[in-house]
């Protein structure tokens, strides 16, 4: 079966979007055509880094203003998914996000976001791009 | 953000009636957590049979919970983790930390 979804979301800089966003994720994930092992835990994935994308861009690159947009794309081809999150905030240094410390107890309240996108995606960028910023996680899916 | 709680046997339980936990609302657990321990709750579960997804802030406030009962020289128990917040606890090494049992009957038990 051919994989081409293309869906192309913006929505105010709020959490109380969270869950619509994530639930669209959920079921994107479902409509799938993929090995069975990524086929059951995707559409869990999904819904966690499409959530955690969004707390990133509305928290910390926009200042949780509702009156920025944050625009959501989700592609998914036969073999990639590729989620892409814009925000038009002040951004940030992925690079400079320290992981978490697990030998010292993992107790920080928080840092635990970017881990969880690095773990459960294959690639993770956050770029300048047309005066804004965009938040690029890739997974193979095949 | 709808919670319930109870108190057996000294131990308070307390029930998150949500089926997300995330950042549109782990703020109101977190004030509620905050509340408990300074109003004198030594020993706490919290139960997390109806919460289905979890993110960061989630976790969060749930670590920032067993801080606060360990400066208050007390506990924090989790029970009824479901599939989406067991795993996000394994990926994040958490379940190493918190206590956790099947039934809310199971962690009270570790009690007596």
């Amino acid at each position: 079966m051919k994989n081409d979804i293309d869906i192309d979301i913006t929505i105010p800089s709020h959490t109380r979007h969270l869950r619509m966003i994530s639930m669209l994720g959920e079921k994107v994930a479902q409509e799938i055509d993929c090995p069975e092992d990524i086929r059951e835990t995707l559409p869990c994935q999904l819904a966690v880094v499409l959530t955690e994308g969004l707390v990133n861009a509305i928290k910390h690159a926009s200042s949780n203003d509702p009156d920025n947009d944050i625009h959501v794309r989700i592609n998914v081809s036969n073999k990639n998914l590729v989620v892409k999150i814009y925000d038009n905030g002040i951004g940030f240094d992925l690079e400079s996000v320290p992981t978490p410390c697990f030998t010292s107890g993992g107790m920080e309240e928080k840092g635990r976001g970017i881990f969880i996108l690095r773990s459960l995606m294959d690639t993770v960028k956050y770029t300048r791009s047309d005066g804004g910023n965009v938040l690029e996680m890739r997974k193979k899916l095949a | 953000m709808d919670i319930k709680t109870e108190l057996t046997d000294g131990v308070t339980v307390l029930f998150v009636r949500e089926d997300r936990l995330d950042a549109n609302n782990s703020e109101e657990l977190k004030v509620e957590l905050h509340r408990l321990f300074e109003s004198g709750t030594k020993d706490l579960i919290i139960d997390l049979k109806d919460v289905h997804f979890i993110d960061s802030s989630g976790l969060g406030v749930l670590v920032s919970g067993y801080k606060n009962a360990s400066i208050k020289h007390g506990t924090l128990k989790l029970s009824n983790l479901q599939f989406q917040v067991k795993s996000l606890f394994e990926l994040t090494r958490l379940h190493r930390v918190f206590d956790i049992f099947m039934t809310v009957d199971d962690a009270l038990q570790s009690y007596k």
